[in-house]
């Protein structure tokens, strides 16, 4: 365990190496002088040097770098060209919200998505379980912010449930939360089938039928804990597309998260601030996918890392 | 019971041939099926290609006029030059068949192209990863394993972000986003039939490299290419309409659909249609194109069983 721990936290934080590379490099291929945008058209040339001079936009690209290596090891982004507090507080002011959007749509997606998964494989073939498949199907295809458009014409604009933008109570989040889980109900669902029906012919399942157990508890006890891995898999790895997802639903639903903070600095050319969102977005994603690889001796014994 | 081979007259009904065991008849009946769903799927995606291709020459689109006089009428109304606009008009007076048909090309084009640039750059980094396997499929194998540590999207919009909004930039940055899978599967497909004892028999007999590779090896990279290519259309389509709705895919003058869903968005309250309509072909053309892949799936790779 010791040693599988050490190399998969080396690979994770070339991983990390890796993503803070990649954004540096595009970042700085981004057309467009920061230091002009914010000068405006009236600025002399020598403010827009002194703004260059002050962000270390004048230096080499090699010295560049290696500041920022030093900067984002310390976390240390510099501050936001706009709204002149450091980026990291700008981003991390907003992680709250975006984890409590993200944190709601996925525990919603699994709640909503095991019981459907697992009614349609037990009644597999039946009208049930061609509904689950079909909802299933249209949770994978409808675009996530045209159906968040459809959920503010229908619930905010025609039926004036929820209001139709906006951060606060929960009244706010059930419009996004619900937008972001279908995200994850179309995959889950049909992963929890399949699974389950994958469990269901294995002889340990047989068994506890024929020593006469309840299907509830057969399900509950014998055939879900051995499905879980991939469950636990895919949901870690649908954290990506689900932070990515945040970034439009929180556009669509003007939720003040990392998301709508990342697409409003890029139209601002806030450099800072791209740099952080992206981050700590990757690094998040990074991290929930290690968790989910150590989390696999927990669920299933007889895994051991070596 | 005994199962008789089928006569004439069962072979007709059945639809198996004279002489067929029913093992052969029930593999033939099997394939059948595949065809018919695969048909049932190719419909509405080829009626999506036809449309995108004549539906802009039918009903052109015009970027530059505005119909001050018409604008924000709902689906079905007759306008003041005497034309009834079906899906009715956005807030310039701009009808929305025509835009719709627009931006089913510019959906076409952009997922075509995408899968065709990243196809390749997959084939030309899968094969040589696979064949010669070492450093080179090192190096590239963990390159792939660091650019699927981002987000797809979010990848997408950095980039598509530096590179400004162009339907051939949104090209661009989507190949980009999505070279890997191609690869990986290139590169799987590759390293099983290196093993395989024609690409030996190749070998013997004196084939250089490139020859066993372009002969041998890339052509049946090609099956489950195509495969995942259709698979990715529709991943292209939608990301090309999520890049345009945040304003970082196609420019103004070119109605794609994620675009006419966010100039939509500003008429919520007056106009339900501009958003509502463009969305439903999106999922539509989503969905089938989804569904023909998985079928294309069974039917290429017959061995695969779904449940």
């Amino acid at each position: 365990m010791g040693s599988y721990l050490v190399k998969r936290l080396a690979y994770s934080v070339f991983v990390v190496w890796g993503a803070v590379t990649i954004v540096f490099v595009v970042v700085r291929l981004i057309p467009g002088d920061p230091a002009q945008l914010m000068v405006g058209a009236e600025g002399t040339r020598a403010d827009v040097e002194a703004l260059r001079h002050r962000f270390g936009l004048d230096q080499p690209l090699a010295v560049q770098y290696v500041r920022y290596l030093g900067q984002a090891a310390g976390l240390r982004f510099g501050n936001s060209l706009r709204l002149e507090i450091p980026a990291a507080d700008a981003v991390t002011q907003r992680v709250p919200a975006t984890a409590v959007l993200a944190g709601s749509a996925m525990l919603l997606g699994v709640a909503t998505s095991m019981p459907l998964g697992i009614v349609a494989a037990l009644h597999r073939h039946s009208v049930l379980d061609r509904a689950v498949a079909v909802v299933s199907l249209i949770g994978q295809s409808v675009p996530n912010f045209w159906l968040g458009i459809m959920f503010i014409l229908i619930f905010a604009r025609g039926l004036r449930w929820f209001p139709s933008a906006g951060t606060g109570g929960l009244e706010h989040l059930v419009l996004p939360a619900t937008t972001l889980a279908l995200l994850l109900v179309g995959v889950l669902t049909r992963l929890v089938r399949s699974g389950l029906l994958d469990v269901l012919d294995e002889e340990y399942v047989r068994s506890a039928y024929a020593k006469g157990l309840p299907v509830r508890r057969v399900i509950n006890r014998h055939a879900l804990p051995n499905m879980l891995i991939p469950v636990v898999t895919v949901v870690g790895l649908q954290l990506g597309s689900l932070l990515a997802g945040a970034v439009i639903v929180e556009t669509v639903f003007g939720w003040a998260g990392v998301g709508r903070l990342l697409v409003d600095a890029i139209s601002n050319r806030d450099y800072p601030i791209v740099q952080v969102a992206v981050l700590f977005i990757t690094v998040g994603f990074i991290t929930v996918n290690l968790l989910v690889d150590l989390s696999y001796a927990y669920l299933d014994p007889r895994i051991r890392y070596r | 019971m005994t199962i008789e081979a089928p006569t004439a007259a069962t072979a007709r009904r059945t639809g198996g041939r004279p002489g067929d065991t029913a093992w052969q008849t029930a593999q033939r009946l099997r394939q059948r099926r595949r065809i018919r769903r695969l048909a049932a799927w190719g419909v509405p995606v080829a009626l999506f290609v036809v449309i995108a291709v004549v539906g802009p020459i039918l009903v052109p689109y015009d970027p530059v006029t505005v119909r001050l006089a018409d604008r924000i009428r709902p689906p079905g109304t007759v306008l003041h030059d005497g034309t009834r606009a079906w899906l009715g008009t956005d807030q310039v007076g701009k009808d929305l068949v025509a835009q719709v048909l627009q931006g089913a090309r510019i959906s076409l084009l952009v997922g075509v192209a995408t899968v065709a640039v990243a196809g390749l750059l997959g084939l030309a980094a899968g094969v040589p990863a696979g064949y010669f396997g070492g450093a080179i499929d090192g190096l590239l194998m963990r390159f792939a394993d660091l650019q699927l540590a981002f987000p797809s999207l979010l990848l997408a919009i950095l980039i598509a972000a530096v590179l400004g909004r162009s339907v051939t930039n949104v090209i661009i940055t989507l190949s980009v986003t999505r070279w890997v899978t191609f690869a990986r599967v290139t590169r799987a497909t590759t390293l099983a039939m290196r093993e395989r004892e024609f690409v030996t028999a190749a070998r013997a007999t004196g084939a250089g490299t490139r020859r066993i590779m372009s002969r041998h090896i890339i052509p049946l990279t090609v099956t489950p290419l195509v495969v995942v290519a259709t698979v990715e259309l529709g991943l292209v389509i939608l990301a090309e309409a999520s890049l345009s709705f945040l304003g970082l895919g196609t420019p103004p003058d070119h109605p794609s659909w994620g675009l006419i869903i966010a100039n939509g968005r500003n008429y919520l309250s007056t106009a339900w249609w501009i958003s509502t309509i463009p969305g439903v072909a999106l999922s539509v053309v989503i969905l089938a194109v989804g569904l023909f892949g998985d079928q294309l799936n069974d039917y290429l790779n017959p061995k695969a069983v779904s449940k």
